[in-house]
């Protein structure tokens, strides 16, 4: 065997392995950091090395030990499942490529060792879920991630942040335990932990009582974790109050996981065994998404903080995400998969570009930004940018994923065209709050220092964070031209996804 | 040169000059003569592909493709070659005006106003030259999002929240109506080219298609059709050279082009007026006149005044588009250029009256005629323009759109045509009648003649085109007449 097909085990293993090393590093140099970002940018060429694979093979098996697969640990990585794992080793690496200016002002130099290696360990965890074919490792490494990232949520500049994190952990463990109890509901029903075996064996039990429950349990403990409106509470200030580096990892990929799990769980092992789940599905989420995009971007409008507006625009488009998953059809699908990817690259550049501001302006509140199109124009034209693919105006990646949306509500026709209405009211909120960060910056003057003061001189952000933020801006530009990556590797897996059951 | 590249390159030569002038911002004469030529290049790129256009060929060109049957690409044909020799010829007397007006005016941020004025040229052309709908709705909303800057030059409270109206209404009707109308049309037609006799029969029927059509009037909001026309007067707090050429010609003209193509190209005329539910559009386009006439008359403000009217004016070639007869829409064509000259005109004057006296009140301007001869001569060439008469560029389109609707027997337009010409008569009568003959109430604290030499030329070359439309209008009459008769 070569070391290429070892790839999608060394993808969780590299920085798993790394993170006590980091650990142990001195602190007060540059090293950890070196030492993380090397670590991320081997992880990100394992991982495109393994959407080569999947690509080329369609699904990817993987044995842990050569034991075969009921009675070993199996790794199943699909074309979505790759699609993601770009998105979280490509957001970690960018993500500390953009940040250590921002971490070495905000969190200090004291504790930074031990804050990479929870990155790792959060990175590794966010990786694991993302590739097994278990149901109880996706706990495993849901909880690895999870106490990482209140680790680094809790590292914050401001006192909150422990408030934020507290209400992070206790949402995030309520929504692992409920996962967590509905599979051992399977587990007590089916006798296998193996999702594809769950799936054959589940039809024998189906419409019992304990796989009912169950089915209740997983979907309402991810929707947790992947803060569906109503459950969305614990975001926008753990958003806020964590370190922007945080931020901009956390935002481009750690809902997105708990969505996917929430997809593949649903169609693959739920909707083809009980009857009339896929219709209960759709019921049940879909007038959830639609409040989840309207509420969001509503909020966002209203919002003074720029990470908490962005937030609450995350709350939007979970939902729309959701909603094109919730159809249960083909395009539906392929619109969820695709606007997964691309709200990854939008919401990761607008916090690169907000984080950028918080580095200048040491504040985040929309009013202290004033003039930031003279005094940073080019972090003020990646926002635009950025902004602009969030709005979903033609020749931007956002584009691409309402073009689909909408398409796939329109094929449903009757209710459909009332939700077409719905989300683009939701796309011109989004107008007016991104409107309303930009006339800030560009249109009104810096307020006048107290005590006659000379202003602050702002300069713009320096070179590595530009050059990230540029990245990203012009990644959303790049796949609003040309969206065939994420659209062939999601087309591939609806084709599994749905062509399995139906 | 290929026809491609060149077609290409008209896109980007305005975009080219928007970079360089805004390096070279420090230095006003330098910038100055990038815009001037930057607009020269401009229309020599458009005004030759005449030739080919007359003969018959449409050339094509091809940027990206992003999904099967979404592209963006570009394709020539007349109605949209008119537009762009419009846009691109007027760009350059604009010009020279803008610079006697921002001069004059001490005005800031000079080297944005002409940057952005670029990224709004080279999203026209876009508009003209879009070979599917897809390209034209990404140029329209550039359009849009390039003229808010414009708009809200002057930066005070009152200015921005104008400018936040203009912006508002036109990007809220543009996704809220437009978009899902584009995107409805290609679930149901799997295609968006702009194709003779429309992509819509066999695939729509019914009263859909009048609900589709109502969502396109409405949603391109640039064509001002009552209630969705607020914009318009809002953004009379621009500039007055934005008001001219943007809201006389560029923009507004931008909206009705869109309308007129959707019908002829999208819809089909034939087939779309066949169908159950589309027969409200002229009666919309008839009260939009005549209501929009009538606010003009109350108007109190010079500029707002022309605002109303464009408002009336543009639901002319509306009205005249959706009249099923080939001489009323070679009328709403021709009704684009003769309306374009004329407003421009008119704004040039209004804004050469600002300029020089500071006045912008209609009671103000008593014998304003006698200190400003050749503005107000060309003033009132471009309101005969507007009510119609001999020997200007407005009798020939309303000659055309009055014919078709004879040859409709459409009582309702003929007697649309018939007040709405009255109205005109009385509100420019007045003005006019001010200006010349009324004797000036108070002599001005500071004794003033014509505006600034530049501005006089632009106005003064823009109503003599007026007055020569009148008399040589072949060729974009033969060019119009081949969308009916098939090339040669």
């Amino acid at each position: 065997m070569t070391l290429s097909s070892h790839f999608a085990i060394l993808v969780v293993v590299v920085p798993l392995v790394m993170a006590p090393l980091v650990a142990v590093l001195p602190s007060r140099s540059g090293i950890p950091w070196l030492v993380a970002s090397l670590t991320a940018f081997i992880s990100f060429l394992l991982a495109i090395g393994v959407t080569q694979q999947v690509m080329a093979q369609g699904v990817l098996l993987y044995e842990l030990g050569d034991w075969p697969v009921p009675f070993g640990i199996g790794l199943v990585i699909g074309p979505f499942a790759a699609l993601l794992l770009l998105v979280i080793t490509g957001a970690s690496l960018g993500a500390l490529l953009w940040g250590r200016a921002s971490m070495n002002q905000e969190v200090g130099e004291e504790h930074q060792s031990l804050l990479y290696a929870c990155w790792l360990l959060a990175t590794a965890g966010l990786v694991g879920i993302t590739i097994t074919g278990d149901a109880f490792n996706v706990f495993v490494f849901m909880e690895i991630s999870a106490l990482a990232s209140y680790v680094l949520v809790s590292a914050g500049p401001s006192r909150q942040a422990l408030t934020a994190t507290f209400k992070y952990l206790v949402t995030g463990t309520i929504g692992a335990t409920f996962y967590l109890i509905g599979v051992g509901y399977l587990y007590m029903m089916t006798g296998t932990l193996n999702m594809a075996d769950m799936a054959d064996r589940l039809s024998q039990v189906s419409e019992t009582a304990p796989v009912l429950m169950a089915s209740g349990f997983i979907i309402l403990g991810l929707a947790l974790k992947a803060a569906l409106f109503p459950m969305h509470a614990w975001m926008p200030n753990a958003y806020r109050y964590a370190p922007t580096i945080v931020t901009v990892f956390l935002a481009a990929c750690s809902t997105k996981v708990a969505l996917f799990v929430l997809i593949r769980f649903d169609f693959l092992i739920l909707q083809p065994n009980l009857g009339d789940h896929a219709l209960l599905f759709t019921t049940i989420l879909m007038p959830l998404c639609i409040v989840a995009f309207l509420v969001g971007s509503t909020v966002a409008v209203f919002e003074r903080d720029l990470k908490r507006m962005l937030a609450y625009s995350s709350v939007a488009q979970i939902g729309y995400i959701l909603l094109g998953a919730s159809l249960v059809s083909s395009a539906g699908t392929t619109a969820a998969i695709l606007h997964m990817f691309n709200h990854a690259i939008i919401k990761a550049a607008l916090f690169m570009a907000v984080g950028a501001m918080v580095l200048r302006y040491g504040s985040s509140r929309i009013s202290d930004i004033a003039g930031a199109g003279k005094s940073m124009p080019w972090t003020m034209a990646a926002f635009c940018v950025a902004g602009l693919s969030l709005i979903g105006v033609p020749l931007t990646a956002g584009f691409m994923s309402k073009w689909f949306l909408i398409q796939a509500m329109l094929e449903i026709e009757g209710i459909g065209y009332l939700v077409v209405f719905l989300i683009l009211v939701s796309s011109l909120l989004a107008v007016v709050y991104i409107w309303k960060v930009i006339e800030v910056a560009y249109f009104q003057a810096p307020a006048s220092m107290p005590h006659g003061e000379p202003p602050r001189l702002i300069s713009e952000a320096p070179m590595p964070m530009l050059f990230m933020i540029w990245l990203l801006a012009i990644a959303n530009i790049w796949f609003g031209i040309d969206p065939s990556l994420p659209l062939g590797l999601a087309g591939m897996e609806v084709q599994q996804l749905l062509g399995a059951s139906r | 040169m290929t026809q491609s590249t060149q077609l290409l390159l008209a896109l980007f030569v305005p975009l080219i000059g928007g970079v360089l002038l805004t390096i070279a911002g420090r230095w006003p004469n330098i910038r100055e003569t990038i815009t001037l030529t930057t607009a020269g290049v401009l229309m020599l790129l458009v005004w030759s592909f005449l030739p080919a256009l007359l003969a018959g060929e449409r050339p094509e060109a091809h940027l990206a493709t992003l999904m099967p049957g979404l592209s963006i690409a570009f394709k020539i044909e007349p109605l949209g070659m008119l537009f762009a020799c419009l846009a691109s010829l007027l760009w350059i007397v604009n010009s020279v005006y803008s610079i006697g007006y921002m001069r004059g005016n001490h005005e800031k941020h000079q080297t944005r106003f002409y940057a952005c004025f670029t990224i709004a040229l080279s999203a026209a052309i876009g508009i003209a030259f879009a070979e599917n709908l897809f390209t034209l709705f990404v140029f329209y909303e550039v359009l849009t999002l390039s003229t808010y800057p414009l708009v809200a030059h002057k930066g005070d409270p009152q200015t921005i929240h104008q400018a936040r109206v203009y912006m508002g209404i036109l990007l809220a009707t543009s996704i809220g109506l437009l978009l899902p109308a584009i995107i409805f049309t290609y679930s149901v037609a799997g295609t968006l080219s702009f194709t003779p006799g429309g992509i819509l029969e066999g695939h729509l029927a019914g009263p859909a298609v009048g609900l589709l059509l109502l969502m396109f009037i409405l949603g391109v909001g640039k064509a001002a059709v009552m209630p969705v026309h607020r914009w318009l007067p809002a953004a009379m707090v621009a500039p007055t050279p934005v008001s001219a050429l943007l809201h006389a010609v560029a923009v507004v003209k931008a909206g009705v082009f869109t309308v007129t193509k959707l019908i002829l190209y999208i819809f089909g005329p034939d087939y779309v007026f066949s169908q159950a539910g589309t027969d409200w559009l002229i009666p919309a386009a008839c009260f939009t006149i005549v209501a929009a006439s009538v606010v003009a008359l109350r108007q109190t403000n010079l500029k707002r005044m022309l605002a109303y009217s464009t408002v009336a004016q543009l639901s002319y070639v509306v009205m005249a588009a959706a009249l099923l007869a080939p001489i009323s829409q070679v009328g709403a064509a021709l009704h684009i250029l003769a309306h374009g000259v004329g407003k421009i005109t008119l704004f040039f004057a209004a804004g050469a009256i600002y300029v020089a006296s500071k006045k912008t009140e209609l009671g103000q301007l008593n014998g304003i005629g006698r200190r400003m001869p050749i503005t107000m001569v060309a003033f009132t060439i471009g309101a005969l323009s507007m009510i119609g008469m001999p020997p200007t560029a407005g009798a020939i389109s309303k000659w055309g759109i009055l014919g078709g609707a004879l040859d409709t027997h459409n009582m309702l337009v003929i007697l649309t045509l018939l007040a709405s010409t009255l109205l005109n008569c009385a509100y420019f009568l007045p003005v006019i009648f001010r200006a010349f003959l009324m004797p000036e109430d108070v002599a001005p604290k500071k004794d003033h003649g014509e505006a600034p030499w530049p501005m006089v030329l632009a106005l003064s070359t823009t109503a003599l085109l007026t007055l020569a439309f009148f008399f040589f209008n072949g060729i974009p009459i033969a060019l119009e007449l081949q969308i009916y008769q098939g090339t040669p």
